[in-house]
């Protein structure tokens, strides 16, 4: 069952959280009685991923769409409430914290804000050399210390540098510097999550061709999660749009730009502005953004949906296979979009 | 290392201290105090803890610029003969002590407590601030008092006076460690939810490994500050405590118990055994409380500017 | 006829303990009713600045030290702190990325509302309510008397951004400034208020100076965009040349470095290095030390604007020749690179 090309697979996880605080926050009073309420956030709701290995999956989704709790949970950051996660077939939601370890070196992250990932007490050595003496590989002092320079010459950071402080970085040498240490224990595979959505234009580009020098030359895996489709485009092999923890439609990247299938999808492509064409065409949409705590009936979407009719909005759509792309649609599935 | 200082010397820190007159003046006295005080067996021309250098027909004589005063002994002398000047130096390096190792004490269980409390959150969370607030209700006066009294029965009297040090300190630390724990709770919440502790967890240190060597150095800025307030207010109890009696012993007294000894000898006009020691205290409390604020201001995240 | 507003060699600087910094540095452009404007750079650029020192609302140790305002026929710089109050959120009106920094979170956006028209407007409370739901209906809110009673934090980022541009419409301004308006928000959301901002000022009558980093959002709303770097306007003309035929070097790179503007797979074109900070501008032409073609002279001299090619399209770069002839010869062969 498991391909041999598949190095990461997550099978209908289910991530919620309990945010309703204390018991005393939970009691409220309705109609007399004081009932016990709790808030629930349903950020992952049954999501199925295949990442090969040496490709890149864009996941692509507006703010609230679980694509960063989805990040987490696939690094094992957060316990999912049920699914599977498997990394080369083996299992790894669920294993113990020393279980994991050999896992830790194999996946790394790199994250969206540049000011907050790194230590600020922490001089670029030693934030560097952390992972690598960590999980001590029994290299010589003078060995991490020829790595720790390598890395950092092939991200672009001077390495006469390193004993500088983070604060005296600019933002896209400290994400150079980010991504250096997700570099520093050689992963397979990497979780990018908006890595320059908080940079400069200008600066974006420069990390985008890092990330993609980096591929090319370490053979990685990238799950790039982003908000912003041109760099899903430019990027990625496959893209998966997610809304509201639920995977609307997966294909190969120029198909999906192409001939985005699902109505969010559509929406979604139709809204990027795009430089130099006057005035979108983009599709309106009818009604506000539901919160992942008070999930819509039948399909997620169905409240936003121009093609939404009485079956929407009372079944879930499943994943349907259609040639070479996944797709959650009623309509697609009738034929009548 | 002379690397560190050369970071230092270009520190926004040395840079606003050198701008400003009142810290350098109160740290130079600050510095002065302590060190009389630690070179006390050298500088002071008396040894009080010495009884047979103690003349009792030396007692209660004015300051050496006084009538009858004694040219031997500047400040004067203390109802039992001993030399007021070397008294009060012996006296202000009992209380730094005791000061200096109450906030060690209370910082150690406050960051211990605050830091556990706010990374695991949860229950744990619950169960320990809690404690943290009863600790809190209880005035720390009346826990001094009480644990005093039962120190002072389960040893007797005698090995009290030899403990005195050690259970002072462990009493006003007790009293007040809550303050370092709800300090270092507030700040491990703002921390944790950085990326760099999630990077930490994607790099598989334990939890140990991340409250220690990333969310604790981040979180010293407030405990450096709250710290020299600490330091003023343990000093203070101190003299409080022993003021009340139940504090240095008589013969071995810190600035406290010599305010109380000569506080009952102020009406029969002997003032300087009170007032002496009274004025170097508030000298000494007010220049650490003078830093604290100084080191609040430059060090307050939305001043500064790294 | 004059311009509905025309700033002219404005200088902001910032008297700082360790000098003086020049923020902005002799910006001109002018905009018309109907007229949008995109005022385009990265973080730094000085656009925020501009935007905040036409309606003379700069921080403290920032003032225009040069240069002049006009707005209707008023110079705004040399106006008295009561008077160029009836002007800001009266006939030029402000919308900034963060909603909540327009809204207040204890108050009802009714009463919100109904204050300001009050404030500027003299009628009853009765004919200010009806004002308000007349802008709300304009900015296509659902059912805008159940608004009315709602505090900010019931409605959706998207509404929030809403509200805040129908508060801004109360006092039928004739200029908006919209300062990263859309940033905040997500792509559908934002196609529906770039779009809505477009068409208030045709309806409404108004001018619009859009400031963002995002040069696609520009390109489609306005007709005219400004590119700034470093305290200065280094590119303005037709949204249409800049997009298609930028001529300034900066102004080039940034639209290739775009990652839609490249095959997938392909290396991106970056510009190398970042932006100065205003505190060590270099010599000459800011951009020289990130310029793939500068030559001894852009060291030393600065740059003035000058027409490139067509009318009304002005780049500052002393080597306008070599960019015109890259830019023909450039279009289908690929970047000889960095």
């Amino acid at each position: 069952m498991q391909n041999e090309k598949q190095l990461l697979t997550v099978k209908n996880l289910v991530k919620h959280f309990d945010i309703s605080g204390g018991l005393l926050d939970q009691l409220a009073i309705q109609k007399r009685k004081i009932v016990r309420k709790r808030t629930i956030v349903k950020a992952l709701n049954d999501i199925s991923l295949e990442i090969n290995a040496g490709e890149t999956l864009g996941v692509v989704g507006e703010s609230g769409c679980g694509k960063s709790t989805l990040a987490r949970t696939v690094l094992c950051l957060y316990k999912p409430n049920s699914g599977e996660i498997y990394y080369k077939g083996n299992r790894i939601d669920g294993l113990n914290h020393k279980e994991m370890l050999p896992f830790r070196t194999k996946m790394q992250m790199i994250f969206q804000d540049p000011y907050a990932s790194l230590n600020p007490r922490m001089t670029v050595t030693r934030t560097l050399e952390e992972p690598v003496l960590f999980h001590d590989r029994g290299l010589t002092s003078r060995e991490v210390q020829q790595k720790v320079a390598d890395v950092m010459e092939q991200v672009g950071v001077d390495p006469t540098w390193s004993d500088r402080y983070p604060h005296e970085f600019s933002g896209g040498q400290r994400q150079r510097i980010s991504i250096a240490r997700a570099l520093m224990v050689d992963p397979e595979f990497v979780v990018a999550d908006e890595p320059v959505s908080a940079l400069d234009v200008s600066i974006q580009a420069q990390i985008l061709n890092l990330l993609m020098e980096a591929q090319q030359k370490r053979g990685l895996t990238y799950m790039l999660i982003t908000h912003d489709l041109s760099v899903v485009q430019y990027f990625a092999t496959r893209v998966a749009v997610l809304y509201l923890g639920m995977l609307c439609e997966e294909a190969e990247t120029a198909e999906l730009f192409n001939a985005p299938r699902h109505p969010y999808t559509q929406a979604l492509l139709a809204a990027i502005p795009k430089l130099g064409e006057k005035k979108a065409k983009y599709i309106k949409m009818k009604g506000e953004v539901p919160t992942p705590i008070n999930l819509p009936s039948g399909c997620v979407f169905h409240g936003r949906c121009p093609f939404a009719n009485e079956r929407c909005e009372r079944e879930v759509p499943s994943l349907q296979k259609q040639e070479s792309r996944i797709i959650a649609c009623h309509a697609v599935e009738e034929g009548r979009l | 290392m002379s690397d560190r200082w050369s970071r230092f010397r270009k520190s926004y820190l040395f840079y606003s201290f050198k701008r400003d007159p009142i810290a350098i003046a109160c740290f130079s006295i600050f510095i002065f105090l302590v060190v009389i005080s630690f070179a006390a067996p050298i500088v002071a021309p008396y040894n009080p803890y010495d009884t047979t250098t103690i003349d009792i027909m030396d007692s209660e004589l004015p300051p050496a610029w006084m009538e009858e005063g004694n040219e031997n002994f500047w400040l004067g002398t203390d109802i039992q003969g001993r030399d007021l000047y070397s008294t009060m130096l012996y006296g202000l390096r009992t209380s730094v002590i005791i000061g200096i190792f109450a906030v060690i004490f209370q910082a150690f269980v406050g960051i211990v407590v605050g830091l556990i409390s706010g990374y695991f959150g949860g229950r744990i969370d619950a169960f320990l601030m809690r404690i943290t607030d009863i600790q809190f209700s209880i005035p720390y006066l009346i826990v001094a008092i009480i644990a005093s009294a039962v120190f002072k029965i389960a040893f007797g009297a005698n090995r009290f006076e030899e403990l005195a040090i050690p259970l002072l300190v462990i009493i006003i630390g007790m009293s007040e460690w809550p303050k370092y724990a709800r300090t270092v709770r507030a700040s491990v919440l703002g921390e944790k939810s950085k990326e760099y502790v999630e990077a930490a967890r994607v790099i598989g240190l334990n939890n140990r490994l991340i409250m220690f060597r990333h969310i604790l150095p981040n979180t010293l800025t407030p405990v450096l500050v709250i710290s020299t307030i600490q330091v003023a207010q343990a000093v203070m109890s101190e003299a409080a405590l022993s003021f009340l009696g139940l504090g240095m012993p008589v013969t071995k007294p810190s600035l406290g118990s010599l305010i109380n000894l000569g506080f009952e000898y102020v009406f029969s006009g002997s003032w300087w055994i009170t007032l002496f020691p009274g004025l170097l205290l508030v000298t000494f409390v007010l220049v650490i409380l003078l830093l604290g604020d100084w080191l609040r201001d430059v060090l307050n995240p939305k001043l500064y500017k790294g | 006829m004059g311009h509905l507003l025309e700033v002219k060699d404005l200088k902001v600087t910032f008297a700082l303990r360790f000098g003086d910094l020049t923020a902005i540095d002799g910006v001109s452009f002018t905009l018309d009713r109907k007229e949008k404007l995109g005022l385009v750079g990265e973080s730094g650029a000085g656009k925020s600045v501009t935007g905040f020192s036409i309606i003379n609302l700069i921080s403290k140790p920032g003032f225009i030290s040069e240069g002049k305002v006009i707005f209707e026929g008023l110079e705004l710089q040399s106006l008295s702190d009561k008077d160029i109050r009836s002007i800001r959120g009266n006939r030029i009106s402000m919308i900034f990325q963060d909603p909540m920094m327009t809204l207040n979170p204890v108050l009802t956006i009714g009463t919100q509302m109904i204050e300001t028209v009050m404030a500027h407007k003299k009628v009853s409370k009765k004919e200010a309510a009806e004002i308000a739901l007349e802008k709300l209906n304009k900015v296509y809110i659902p059912s805008p008397e159940k608004r009315l009673q709602q505090y900010p934090h019931e409605c959706s980022g998207g509404m929030r951004q809403r509200i805040v541009i129908a508060i801004a419409l109360l006092t039928d301004p004739s200029l908006i400034i919209a300062d990263e308006p859309t940033t905040a928000l997500d792509v559908t959301i934002q196609a529906g208020i770039m779009d809505l901002l477009i068409e208030l000022c045709n309806t409404e009558n108004m001018g619009l100076i859009l400031i963002t980093h995002d040069l696609a959002v520009v390109s489609q709303v306005t007709e005219k965009i400004a590119v700034m770097y470093a305290g200065k306007i280094i590119e303005t003309g037709p949204t249409d040349l800049i997009v298609k035929k930028p001529r300034h070097p900066y102004t080039k790179g940034l639209i290739k470095s775009l990652p839609g503007a490249q095959q997938p797979g392909e290396t991106l074109n970056q510009i190398p290095g970042m932006m100065p900070t205003l505190t060590d501008i270099p010599k000459g032409c800011a951009f020289h030390p990130r310029c793939e073609i500068h030559e001894s002279v852009c060291t030393t001299k600065i740059p003035i604007l000058q027409e490139a090619g067509q009318k009304d399209h002005l780049a500052a770069c002393h080597l306008l020749h070599k960019t015109l002839e890259e830019t023909n010869g450039a279009q289908s062969t690929p970047e000889q690179d960095n």
